[in-house]
């Protein structure tokens, strides 16, 4: 089984889940700027850490003859300070060139305060300004639904934004509806304890199609397993989909997403 | 897959949740004090559960959800709880 990995925060992770990963079947991982877990002190930490995954963290999955893919931003969880956040969105442009750079992510809302919204539509506006997918992280859960509702209005109060290049990801059962009705892309993140089990993201493709969709592990430095999309699809062989569904919707689809933009190579 | 076959598959998994979910509630009860407002959340998300409509998962969401629509002023938290205060205030 092939697949790729849209959502992983692989500097996170050992070099074992690598291993891991590529055992499995992973031909390419993209790896959306996240939070370290902690508040980074200035800029600079984030210019070390956009070096990280522009430079060094591409190389070490290359060992493995693996893609690795990155969007940049600073994550909404340190979007509450505006002045840490224009400074860092000023250093990004330095970067946003680099070859495996695919866009803006991942951005979205955290406490849906009216600061993160700040933040969030100056990340929209460097998408817009140029050309950028974007990759949205939506709240977690009881502040998910207002959060998804906020930034879907911030995405389409800028005419330059097409919804069909930007994924709305950590969708669950109450989001998925309204994100793939507007025309957005929907991302699925499989997780033991939050947001979406295997089970509960193959229900949702049973109801609402394998079009716009696509599912990650966002494996991180929290409870989270690199493998979860493999495991996905064995729970859909168990359900007794076919081959060319499960690829399309483990493979194919990131890729059609993901070629929008003219730096991602399709695993051949 | 038929209902027989979603039985066949998920019928124990199921099994073992609920009887998690009722050891949980037990526990609670156990515990000393009184809970919090998450106790009630859950308690309101349980009666979803005997629905005879569709959409239970996505219902269950929505009752741990903020309903409102304004962003809040400032974010003093970064984390998430899992239920919406708001609703016992």
């Amino acid at each position: 089984m092939r697949y790729i990995e849209p959502h992983g925060h692989m500097v996170s992770r050992t070099t074992d889940d690598y291993v891991a990963m590529v055992t499995a079947g992973c031909e390419a991982v993209c790896e959306p700027a996240f939070w370290a877990g902690f508040d980074r002190s200035s800029a600079n930490g984030f210019y070390d850490y956009f070096c990280q995954l522009t430079e060094h963290e591409p190389k070490r999955a290359a060992k493995f003859n693996l893609p690795h893919y990155t969007w940049l931003c600073i994550n909404p969880k340190e979007s509450e300070d505006v002045g840490l956040a224009e400074e860092v969105l000023s250093i990004i442009p330095e970067f946003i060139d680099r070859p495996n750079v695919l866009g803006i992510g991942e951005i979205g809302l955290n406490k849906n305060s009216r600061n993160e919204i700040k933040v969030l539509e100056k990340h929209v506006d460097l998408a817009g300004s140029r050309d950028q997918l974007i990759l949205v992280h939506t709240p977690h859960l009881e502040d998910k639904r207002k959060g998804t509702r906020l930034i879907m209005d911030v995405l389409k109060n800028d005419s330059r934004i097409s919804p069909e290049r930007c994924i709305i990801d950590h969708v669950e059962e109450h989001t998925i509806k309204m994100v793939l009705d507007e025309g957005f892309w929907a991302g699925m993140t499989l997780y033991p304890e939050s947001k979406c089990s295997s089970a509960r993201a193959i229900d949702m493709l049973e109801i609402y199609g394998s079009e716009k969709i696509w599912m990650n592990s966002a494996c991180d430095w929290g409870i989270s397993v690199p493998l979860a999309v493999p495991h996905t699809m064995m729970e859909m062989r168990r359900r007794g989909h076919e081959k060319d569904w499960i690829d399309k919707v483990s493979f194919q689809n990131p890729i059609s997403f993901m070629k929008q933009s003219p730096k991602f190579q399709a695993p051949a | 897959m038929t209902q027989q076959q979603v039985l066949d598959l998920y019928f124990m998994d199921a099994r073992h949740k609920l009887i998690d979910v009722a050891a949980f509630l037990d526990r609670v009860d156990r515990g000393e004090g009184e809970p919090d407002f998450r106790y009630e959340a859950f308690r309101k998300a349980l009666e979803v559960l005997s629905s005879a409509e569709p959409g239970k998962a996505a219902a269950v969401l929505e009752a741990f959800s903020d309903p409102t629509n304004e962003p809040i002023e400032v974010a003093t938290t970064k984390a998430a709880c899992g239920a919406w205060p708001g609703a016992n205030q």
